[in-house]
C-alpha cells in the first residue's frame, strides 16, 4: 500500500468514526424537564452531556398543561424525567406516562426524578378539602424560588445523572462541584442584597412566590385568588381592596402566566405597583439562566424599596 | 499539618540568613565571596516563592474544606428537616391497609331537559346504545366511580363503574376494567380488559369530559355513543420528534355495534395518530381509523326484531386543533375538532339481501373567552343509503339528512365543576325539534386527567 492510499484510508476511517459519533445520539442523555427551572438546572449539571426538552415555558401554568402529542413524543425517548412533583403536574403527567410507552421514566424508576421530594415543603394543608381550592396534599409545589432548594435539588440530581450515565460520572461530579461553588457564593450575595426586603408585605396572584417569601422573610399578606387555583373573582378583589386599604402592600406580584387584569385592577385602586416577576427561566428577556433568574427577581423587588 | 511544620522550620532558617548581621559575619569569616552569597540569596528566594505557592495552595484547600463542611452541614440540616417532616406526615396521614388505596374519583352529573318531541332512534340507522336526548324533565344520567393505580412496576390498572337509573331501578354497569403494561421496551404498550377503543378522537374520552351534553350523531349512529371493546390492544409510539402512534385492537364484546365471536374475535380495528406543535401557541393531532366486523344477528334497538348479519367495515378520520396564546390556556383558548366516518355493510337484514352504506361527520369549535367561561358551536349529521327494500324498518330511507346544530355556554367554578346550558336545533327527524339542556358535571376525589 502506498503512502497516499494509506492516508486516504485513515482519513476515510476517521470520517466514518466521526459520522458514527454524530449519528449516535446515545452519547447524550435525553432529559425531559417539566418546568424551565429544572431544564436550566440540567443544563448547569450536564452541559453537553444531556439534550434537554422543556415541557412548559414561563408563559404556561405548569398545572394546567395537557398531555399533548408533542409532549408524548418527547417523553417516549427520554432517559430521565425531571419534574417538580408534589402534584404540580398531576393533571397531565399520569396520562403522559401511560401513553409514552417508555418504561425508563415511570414512577419508582431512576429515570423519574421529582425535585419536591428533596426539599422541605411549606404550606402543607392541615385539612384536605377541595372547598379550600385546588390544594396540594404535599404542600406548595412552587419550590424553586428559594435558591437553597435549587442547591438541594442540584446535589440529588447530580447523583441521579451519575447513576444513569456512569461513564461520565466524573464529569457530572466536577460540574456539580463547580455549579454549587458558584451557587453558594451567589446565594450569599443575594441574601445580603435581600436583607432590605425582610418584613416587607406583598400581595401575590397565586401562591407561586411562597418559597421566595420564606427565603427573604417577605410577607405575602393576600392572594388575588380567593382559593388556590380559583381565578380571582370581582367580589374577592373588592374585599381585598377594602382589607388592604389601611396598610397597603409594597406591590402586587404575579408570574408571566397569570392573568394581568386582576393585578392591574387592584394596583390602580390601591395605588401600588403591579409587578411582573420572571418566576422562571425565560420569564423575561433578562432571566436566561438560574443565576439571572434570581438576579433579576432581586433587582425587581429591590427597586421597590429604593 | 506536616506541611505547616516544615514550612515553619524553613522560615526559621531563612530569617537569620537574611539578616544583615549574619551577612557581615559571613563576609568577615570566609573572606567575601559575593558570587556565593548572591547564589545563596537566589536559592533562598526560590525556596521562599516555592513556599508562598504552597501556602496559597493550602489556603485554597482550607477554603474549599470550609465550604464543603458548610455544604455538608446544610445537607445535614436538610436531611434532618426532611426526616422530621416525613415522620410528621407519615405519622399523621395514611397508615396500614389504606395507604395503598388507589386514586378514587367520582363524577356526579345531572340535567334538566326541555324537548318539543325528542327521539330515540336515527332514521336510516339500526342503532342501539345511548341514543337521543332522553325525555323532558330532570334526570341524573350516569354517575361514575373510577379507581386507578399502579399495580406494580409492570402494570397499571383502571376500573370505572357507572350507576344509572332505569325504570326505577339502579343499574351498575362496568364501563372500564383494564390493565396496561408500563415496562415493555421500544415504545410498545399492551392493554387488556374492557376499554374505550383508541379509534377516532372523541372515543377515548368519558362522556362527562365532552364539550357538549351528548355525543355527536355519527358516534350515536355508528357506536351507540362510544365504541367500548372487550379484548386487547397493542400500540406503539415512534421515537420521533413528531408524535406518531399506531395501534390495533381485537374485540370480543357483544355490546353494540359488535356481536362477540368465538375462539377468534369477530371485530378488530387499527388506528394511527400523528400530532405536534406549531410554534408555541398551536398544537394539533390527526388520526385515521379502520374497524372491521363480522356481525351476527345484530338487532337495532328494542322496538324491532329485524337483525343484520354480515360484514361491516368502517373508516374514520379525525383531527383536533388547539390554540392558546403562548400555549397558556388560563384566560383564552380555542379548540376545533372534527371527525368523519364512512361505513359499508354487506349481508342480510330482515332476511333480505342488504348492501348499505352510511356516513356521518361533525365539526365543533369551543372558545374560552375569559376565565371560567366558554362558548361552543357544533354541527353534526349522518346520512344513509340503504336501498329501497326496507320500508317500514329502521333502515328505510328517511328522505332527509338527520342533522343538528347546537350552541352551548358553560361555566367552570374550578377545575372540578362545570355547569352548561345547551340549545339544539334538532332535525334528526323531518320536523325540527327545539331542545334545551341545563347540565352539571362535578368531580370529586382524584384529580382528573388533562388529556389532549
Amino acid at each position: 500500500m502506498n503512502r497516499s492510499a494509506l492516508t486516504r484510508s485513515i482519513l476515510s476511517g476517521l470520517l466514518l468514526i466521526s459520522l458514527l459519533a454524530v449519528a449516535n445520539p446515545a452519547a447524550a442523555l435525553n432529559v425531559f424537564a417539566c418546568e424551565a427551572e429544572w431544564g436550566a438546572l440540567v443544563d448547569e449539571l450536564a452541559g453537553e452531556l444531556a439534550t434537554v426538552t422543556v415541557a412548559t415555558t414561563a408563559f404556561q401554568d405548569p398545572h394546567r398543561l395537557q398531555a399533548r402529542p408533542s409532549l408524548i413524543a418527547s417523553a417516549r425517548t427520554a432517559d430521565l424525567l425531571v419534574c417538580t412533583g408534589a402534584e404540580l403536574e398531576v393533571g397531565w403527567m399520569p396520562p403522559l406516562l401511560l401513553r409514552s410507552g417508555n418504561p425508563n421514566i415511570q414512577p419508582g424508576r431512576p429515570g423519574n426524578f421529582l425535585a419536591a421530594d428533596f426539599v422541605r415543603r411549606i404550606e402543607i394543608p392541615v385539612r384536605l378539602d377541595r372547598a379550600q381550592g385546588d390544594v396540594h396534599p404535599q404542600g406548595n409545589p412552587h419550590i424553586h424560588l428559594n435558591p437553597n432548594n435549587i442547591a438541594r435539588v442540584a446535589r440529588e440530581l447530580a447523583q441521579r445523572l451519575q447513576q444513569l450515565d456512569p461513564a461520565n460520572a466524573q464529569q457530572y461530579q466536577t460540574r456539580a462541584t463547580d455549579f454549587l461553588d458558584r451557587w453558594d457564593a451567589a446565594v450569599e450575595r443575594w441574601e445580603i442584597r435581600g436583607e432590605m426586603l425582610a418584613g416587607k408585605r406583598l400581595v401575590a396572584h397565586h401562591t407561586s412566590f411562597s418559597y421566595l417569601a420564606d427565603w427573604l422573610d417577605l410577607e405575602i399578606v393576600a392572594t388575588l385568588e380567593s382559593k388556590p387555583g380559583i381565578p380571582p373573582s370581582a367580589s374577592h378583589l373588592a374585599t381585598l381592596l377594602e382589607q388592604l386599604q389601611p396598610a397597603r402592600p409594597l406591590a402586587i406580584v404575579r408570574t408571566p402566566y397569570d392573568n394581568e387584569k386582576p393585578s392591574a385592577w387592584l394596583s390602580q385602586r390601591l395605588a401600588v405597583p403591579a409587578l411582573l416577576l420572571p418566576y422562571t427561566i425565560g420569564g423575561n428577556d433578562r432571566a436566561n439562566n438560574l443565576f439571572e433568574l434570581f438576579e433579576v427577581t432581586l433587582t425587581e423587588l429591590g427597586a421597590l424599596v429604593l | 499539618m506536616r506541611h505547616f511544620m516544615t514550612l515553619l522550620c524553613l522560615l526559621a532558617l531563612t530569617l537569620p540568613a537574611a539578616s544583615p548581621a549574619a551577612e557581615t559575619g559571613i563576609r568577615d569569616a570566609a573572606g567575601t565571596d559575593e558570587a556565593a552569597i548572591s547564589e545563596l540569596r537566589s536559592m533562598l528566594e526560590e525556596i521562599r516563592s516555592d513556599y508562598d505557592a504552597r501556602i496559597r495552595d493550602l489556603e485554597a484547600r482550607l477554603a474549599a474544606a470550609e465550604s464543603n463542611s458548610r455544604r455538608a452541614q446544610r445537607a445535614a440540616v436538610d436531611a434532618f428537616e426532611i426526616a422530621e417532616e416525613t415522620a410528621i406526615t407519615s405519622g399523621a396521614g395514611q397508615s396500614g391497609a389504606s395507604a395503598f388505596n388507589p386514586a378514587i374519583g367520582t363524577v356526579l352529573v345531572g340535567r334538566y331537559t326541555s324537548l318539543d318531541e325528542g327521539w330515540d332512534s336515527i332514521p336510516g340507522f339500526a342503532s342501539d346504545g345511548e341514543l337521543g336526548p332522553g325525555s323532558s324533565g330532570f334526570s341524573l344520567g350516569e354517575s361514575e366511580i373510577n379507581f386507578k393505580a399502579s399495580i406494580d412496576s409492570e402494570f397499571f390498572g383502571n376500573l370505572t363503574l357507572a350507576l344509572e337509573d332505569e325504570d326505577g331501578e339502579t343499574n351498575v354497569s362496568l364501563e372500564e376494567a383494564w390493565v396496561q403494561t408500563l415496562a415493555l421496551p421500544h415504545g410498545i404498550t399492551a392493554l387488556t380488559g374492557r376499554y374505550f377503543s383508541g379509534i377516532g378522537y372523541l372515543n377515548k374520552f368519558h362522556l362527562h369530559a365532552d364539550d357538549f351534553s351528548d355525543r355527536p350523531l355519527p358516534y350515536q349512529a355508528f357506536f351507540g355513543g362510544q365504541y367500548i371493546a372487550d379484548g386487547a390492544r397493542i400500540s406503539w409510539v415512534a421515537p420521533t420528534a413528531l408524535f406518531f402512534e399506531i395501534g390495533g385492537e381485537v374485540n370480543w364484546s357483544e355490546r353494540f355495534p359488535a356481536t362477540g365471536g368465538g375462539t377468534s374475535p369477530d371485530a378488530w380495528d387499527v388506528f394511527a395518530h400523528v400530532g405536534g406543535d406549531i410554534g408555541g401557541s398551536h398544537s394539533w393531532q390527526f388520526g385515521v381509523s379502520y374497524i372491521d366486523m363480522d356481525i351476527n344477528d345484530r338487532s337495532g334497538g328494542e322496538d324491532t326484531v329485524d337483525a343484520f348479519s354480515g360484514d361491516s367495515k368502517l373508516v374514520g378520520i379525525d383531527f383536533v386543533y388547539k390554540w392558546a396564546p403562548d400555549g397558556n390556556p388560563t384566560v383564552r383558548n380555542f379548540k376545533l375538532q372534527g371527525e368523519y366516518f364512512y361505513r359499508e355493510e354487506d349481508g342480510t337484514y330482515a332476511d333480505e339481501n342488504y348492501n348499505g352504506d352510511q356516513d356521518g361527520w361533525y365539526l365543533q369549535g369551543v372558545w374560552q373567552f375569559m376565565p371560567k367561561w366558554r362558548v361552543g358551536y357544533r354541527h353534526d349529521q349522518v346520512d344513509s343509503d340503504n336501498g329501497d327494500l326496507f320500508i317500514g324498518t329502521p333502515l328505510a330511507d328517511p328522505g332527509h339528512t338527520p342533522r343538528r346544530d347546537s350552541i352551548m355556554v358553560d361555566w367552570s367554578g374550578s377545575e372540578f365543576s362545570r355547569v352548561r346550558l345547551q340549545y339544539t336545533y334538532d332535525q334528526v327527524n323531518k320536523d325540527h325539534d327545539n331542545q334545551l339542556v341545563l347540565q352539571y358535571i362535578m368531580s370529586l376525589g382524584a384529580h382528573g386527567a388533562h388529556e389532549f
